[in-house]
């Protein structure tokens, strides 16, 4: 990154001969031009670190207090919600953290599917961010499975047992997963270890991301390049730090609604009841965050099936800059894409839906249909709209619609007059 | 701005109505009582959370143990608040084996606050012998482990009628409108004047269910009151904060076209 920094005290200077690290915070969190168009879907990624450190810290104040064993961990949560000094506030904003996370990564998703902010020469960036959100998926639901109440327990049950879908291997593989023959203390205790591991790569993950970031710089609601040395972009400091300190605020009085005051709602009642392999819930429902997915793994009749299918919903996201052959990469400039966008959407929240309700009748019906058009969006539509969609005319430059927004805001106000 | 908060509360009225669906289709919808405790600044009543201490340990604790409290909890601020003595008092009611002394002998002395609540069984084969091979719960955090919560708790206390005509109960099974199926292997255990409350309280059927719910929701979520608090709190700090950042970024884009 260019920057025109120069350090003035000894100090600095000294420093930054010899590592110029202040040279590169200026560089990127400074003086990196951003375009100047950037709406409020934008401001995502910066809460999504913010979200991100939240739960490491409170992760690591947790895991000075939390016991990783099958007849501990239930009480010593309750010993951290109990005795241990804001132990309740730790353990809430951990817990609705996770959701906050979710809620926030998955807009920062549907964002980048509606500029296609994923296309060339963005592609890496996405590609990582996929990796990002497989991570997320692997961290998030073993933290889930610490607290050992009936869903935690049963949830890792479920989950741990797809690997025996494998074939030839499945068994084997799942007895070394468990290190045993079910799912208890083993389990318990490399789940903690790998929930402590994951999020520090996500964090190293995130660095590339932003870094890959910062090479082509952002792409904006247009959908187009920035002309380089014109008026599109902005410093990134202060016009972006303070717009999304700002949103970020926002985004954090709902975080403390929900921690404050409904600290509970988006968990399960059964996971305040310790764990018990003699007694299956009636029900075994994931995290909402999973639950599109978790009507995919479902829709199939097949375990081995469903299982390949769930694995390939996501995977199938990192190859979607080659399955969109369109060129135009904004939605807004796309019309007929447009539609098919909030289809996908409404389809994806509809297999949400699916996840919660029992697997029985209409509902595996209707799941088997969502679940085919997820697909069919990713394989047929996107692939076929690039060569047979009539793109509208787009923008020379930024700074063009935006002017001629205005310049119609001030004939209308001249009319009116 | 709008638009995504309007997502925003779209995917989060789906998530949670998923759910209460699901719920609403197993269990009769429990009674809706006030509780003193719910809305953003709600709170605990010091006395009724007094008068259920005395329903859980005259009535409940028969059969309900409570491991994860102990009775120094009956002192700390937001809760029943008993004084230290009368506290102290309540505990020595109890016995606790401990020990070993120095001739390596366990031995039994009255409890101390620094003790749990002292469980009815040895274990839980000890308690399903004595209750037809019922399990009677754990209520500690009894009122977070149930759909509904304290509404539920409170409706299944009050939900024993006569079992309508034509309804086969097996022995040790009672008819309660609020459990799941209609079947419960707990009998009614509140009947009018079943305590008889140390402040002069009528101990109406109602009245007992009220007050132990009050006391079970405490024992659940023992920092409620406080956390209600804090989040007043830090929500004002965060608006007046947010509303700054408002204007400063107005004006900081304002040369920006």
């Amino acid at each position: 990154m260019s920057t025109d920094y120069k350090p003035q005290s000894a100090v600095a200077k000294w420093i930054d001969k010899r590592l110029p690290l202040i040279t590169l915070f200026n560089g990127h969190l400074m003086q990196y031009p951003t375009p100047k168009n950037l709406n409020y879907w934008w401001t995502f990624g910066g809460i999504l670190t913010f979200c991100l450190v939240t739960q490491i810290i409170t992760g690591l104040v947790l895991a000075m207090h939390y016991i990783a064993d099958a007849d501990l961990a239930f009480s010593s949560v309750e010993h951290i919600m109990r005795d241990v000094n804001y132990g309740w506030l730790l353990r809430y904003i951990h817990a609705n953290g996770a959701s906050m996370f979710f809620i926030a990564v998955y807009i920062h998703m549907a964002r980048s599917l509606f500029y296609g902010s994923y296309k060339e020469p963005r592609e890496l960036i996405w590609i990582i961010g996929v990796f990002i959100f497989l991570l997320m998926i692997a961290t998030a639901f073993m933290g889930y499975v610490l607290p050992w109440g009936q869903m935690s327990f049963w949830g890792a049950t479920v989950i741990t047992n797809l690997f025996s879908a494998i074939p030839v291997f499945g068994e084997s593989i799942t007895n070394w997963l468990w290190g045993g023959y079910s799912v208890g203390s083993p389990l318990l205790t490399r789940f903690f270890t790998l929930h402590y591991l994951l999020p520090f790569l996500i964090f190293g993950l995130v660095i590339l991301h932003v870094w890959a970031l910062h090479v082509p710089g952002n792409n904006n609601p247009e959908g187009i390049d920035v002309v380089q040395g014109s008026q599109d972009t902005v410093p990134f400091h202060p016009h972006y730090v303070v717009k999304d300190v700002f949103a970020l605020l926002v985004f954090m009085i709902i975080f403390a609604g929900f921690v404050f005051f409904t600290p509970n709602l988006l968990g399960h009642t059964d996971n305040y009841i310790q764990a018990n392999p003699l007694q299956t819930p009636e029900h075994i429902v994931p995290e909402w965050y999973f639950l599109p997915f978790y009507a995919i793994l479902r829709a199939i009749p097949d375990k081995l099936g469903g299982v390949i299918m769930m694995v390939s919903a996501i995977a199938i996201l990192a190859f979607l800059p080659w399955l969109d052959t369109s060129k135009v990469r904004s939605a807004k400039y796309r019309p007929l894409f447009k539609q098919f966008y909030w289809i996908f959407l409404a389809n994806f929240l509809l297999l949400g839906y699916l996840g919660a309700q029992p697997a029985e009748g209409i509902y595996v019906i209707i799941s088997r249909i969502a679940t085919i058009y997820y697909f069919v969006h990713f394989i047929i539509i996107l692939p076929v709209l690039g060569f047979v969609e009539k793109t509208k005319p787009l923008p020379k430059s930024i700074s063009e619609p935006v002017l001629s927004e205005k310049e119609r805001a001030a004939k209308a106000a001249t009319a009116t007059a | 701005m709008l638009k995504f908060i309007k997502l925003l509360v779209v995917l989060i009225i789906t998530v949670t109505s998923s759910q209460s669906i699901l719920i609403a289709a197993e269990i009769h919808e429990p009674m809706r009582p006030y509780w003193s405790f719910e809305g953003p600044l709600g709170k605990f009543e010091r006395a009724s959370l007094q008068r259920g201490y005395q329903v859980y340990t005259e009535v409940c604790s028969g059969c309900h143990s409570m491991d994860l409290l102990s009775y120094r909890n009956l002192v700390q601020p937001g809760g029943p608040e008993f004084s230290e003595k009368q506290a102290k008092a309540m505990a020595a009611m109890f016995e606790v084996e401990t020990g070993p002394d120095q001739d390596g002998e366990m031995f039994m002395r009255s409890a101390i606050l620094s003790d749990k609540f002292v469980s009815p069984w040895e274990n839980e084969q000890q308690a399903r012998a004595a209750n037809g091979g019922a399990y009677p719960p754990d209520l500690s955090v009894i009122v977070k482990a149930r759909p509904n919560g304290a509404d539920y708790i409170y409706s299944l206390l009050l939900g024993y009628k006569d079992a309508p005509e034509g309804t086969e109960l097996d022995d040790g099974v009672y008819y309660n409108e609020y459990a799941k199926g209609m079947r419960i292997a707990m009998p009614q255990v509140l009947y009018e004047d079943g305590v008889e409350y140390t402040d002069g309280t009528a101990a109406t059927e109602e009245q007992m269910a009220h007050d132990v719910t009050m006391f079970l929701t405490w024992s659940a979520e023992p920092k409620l009151e406080e956390r209600k608090r804090m989040g007043f709190k830090v929500i004002i700090y965060l608006l007046i904060l947010a509303f700054l950042f408002y204007f400063t970024n107005k004006s900081i884009w304002r040369d920006t076209h």
